[in-house]
């Protein structure tokens, strides 16, 4: 069974549909990126999956139960993370504060999973006592994935989690992505950065125009030459 | 110079007790996004149950404050139930037109139950201590010591339990709150009982500095909202340094003007500051 299922959905947020029948899935364990050109739907797709834009027609199951339309504050309680891509940390909170934020649901003692979110990512234990409306780009990035561990959750789905960084977090956070899944938890994302996402990730998702048009490895996506044209062309 | 000290005192007792309402006001702006202009009438209606312990069961107010500050909690809890919950995702201004009503019911409520005459906690006449040829009125130490604890209550809530650290989350970025699966609707029943409880306990003070009287609340809405749109409003820190200039600053005018341009020292104070610093002398926000 799938751990993500989207079966041709349609919405948007009121008026015209944005999402035309988008198709895709995550298995358990797989790192899915969707790539497309500006406008294509990517965000919203994320945004249609976590309960934030009403989707009209179609379902949507995560690991077989269905989720749609249902809130995000329900959803995330399913053990699915969300990251959007911009405020995504609470600025006048402390690192480690919001960290705690995370895990607000959680009645037992989580003090582990922070520990272990410190040890992905070294930089915010020490910086646990500043603001994070005061940190880098990079840093919030990390305390927003951070955050959205604090849950464990099966699935975490990231809105460009490396745009505005520079080459070298933009590393670091890929390096990092990679060993949160090979703890087991699966990541849908969207990526700008079309060649390195695919040649990253398990899979991938080209959307043009409110649609998923190709599916398929990284790599054989990176080689269709229809895909680069499309992308490109838009 | 001692008149001077002694209009600063009066000032501190004044500015202490607007302190406790904005604090309130600008906790609940921060996270309901809308200016709650019933903030003064909570006030009032905090004094008068106070006055149920007091005058019907014959406590000592200090025992009767508790159960009051409790029962301006439950007063706005439950008009956040009745009224508020159902305007969640309105506009802002319908929020603010409907509190403004709420804030005539609670007044007109006051009324009809208490009559309009003015009454006290305690009857009789407090001789004020000499202090340096200082006058103080003991209930004036009393005031400032219980605004001082509240306040450091409040501080202690916001910065180390889990839901002062929630409140200040969805103050930040509400719809990231709920993402997060911050339970947004429990964060918000806590933020009116405390709101409640803060204007209960400024009614009380305020009564206790002058008298219970059903526009009391309402008569102090003004500088109030001057106090917490000075500290940036939605900043419940701001707010302490806004009321205290306000208050100082009321008492201070009536050494030149008739006491009557109080509230209008107090906001023409506000325009100064808000020409100066557009998002208040903390810089809140702005929205």
């Amino acid at each position: 069974m799938s751990l993500l299922e989207v079966n041709g959905i349609y919405g948007g947020y009121g008026g015209a549909d944005i999402l035309h029948g988008v198709e895709l899935r995550v298995e358990p364990g797989e790192i899915v990126v969707i790539i497309g050109p500006n406008g294509a739907g990517k965000s919203t797709v994320m945004k249609a999956i976590f309960g934030l834009v009403p989707v009209r027609e179609g379902r949507i199951l995560f690991s077989g139960e269905e989720i749609t339309n249902l809130r995000s504050s329900i959803i995330v309680r399913r053990g699915m993370s969300y990251v959007p891509q911009e405020y995504n940390v609470f600025p006048s909170l402390t690192v480690k504060e919001n960290l705690e934020m995370g895990a607000f649901i959680r009645t037992d003692d989580f003090s582990e999973q922070l520990a272990h979110v410190f040890e992905i990512f070294p930089p915010l234990k020490d910086k646990r006592r500043q603001a994070a409306g005061l940190l880098s780009g990079g840093e919030r990035q990390m305390v927003a994935i951070g955050r959205a561990l604090m849950l464990t959750p099966r699935l975490l789905m990231l809105d460009e989690p490396t745009a505005g960084l520079s080459p070298q977090v933009v590393d670091l956070i890929f390096e990092r992505i990679r060993t949160i899944n090979d703890l087991g938890i699966s990541f849908l994302m969207v990526e700008q950065n079309a060649k390195r996402a695919l040649s990253f990730a398990h899979r991938g998702y080209l959307m043009t125009m409110g649609r998923s048009r190709f599916e398929d490895t990284g790599p054989n996506l990176l080689a269709n030459p229809d895909v680069m044209e499309m992308f490109l062309g838009g | 110079m001692i008149e001077i000290l002694q209009v600063l005192i009066f000032g501190i007792v004044l500015g202490s007790i607007i302190t406790l309402g904005a604090v309130g006001l600008s906790l609940l702006f921060g996270i309901l996004r809308f200016a709650n202009f019933a903030h003064g009438d909570m006030m009032t209606v905090g004094a008068y149950l106070a006055l149920v312990f007091v005058a019907g069961l014959g406590w000592p107010i200090y025992a009767a404050f508790p159960m009051a500050l409790a029962g301006g909690a439950v007063v706005a809890i439950a008009i956040d139930r009745v009224l508020y919950k159902r305007l969640r995702r309105t506009a802002p201004v319908i929020l603010l037109i409907s509190s403004f009503g709420v804030g005539l019911m609670l007044r007109s409520l006051v009324q009809f139950i208490w009559g309009p005459q003015s009454l006290v906690y305690e009857p009789g006449i407090q001789f004020p201590l000499e202090i340096f040829g200082l006058r103080i009125k003991p209930d004036h130490l009393v005031i400032l010591a219980g605004v001082i604890i509240l306040v450091i209550l409040l501080h202690l809530f916001l910065q180390y339990t889990k839901m002062g650290k929630a409140m200040r989350a969805m103050s930040d970025n509400m719809d990231l709150a709920e993402i997060t699966g911050i339970e947004t609707e429990r964060v918000i029943m806590w933020t009116w009982a405390l709101g409640g409880a803060l204007a209960a306990g400024a009614g009380i003070f305020l009564a206790m500095d002058t008298r219970l009287q059903p526009f009391m609340g309402w008569n102090m809405l003004l500088p109030v909202f001057a106090a917490a749109i000075m500290g940036g409003i939605g900043k419940p820190y701001g707010a302490i340094a806004g009321g205290m200039t306000v208050g100082i600053a009321e008492e201070m005018s009536t050494l030149f003007f008739s006491p009557a341009y109080k509230s209008a020292v107090a906001f023409a104070l506000m325009v100064i500051i808000l020409i100066v610093r557009p998002t208040g002398l903390f810089g809140g926000r702005s929205r």
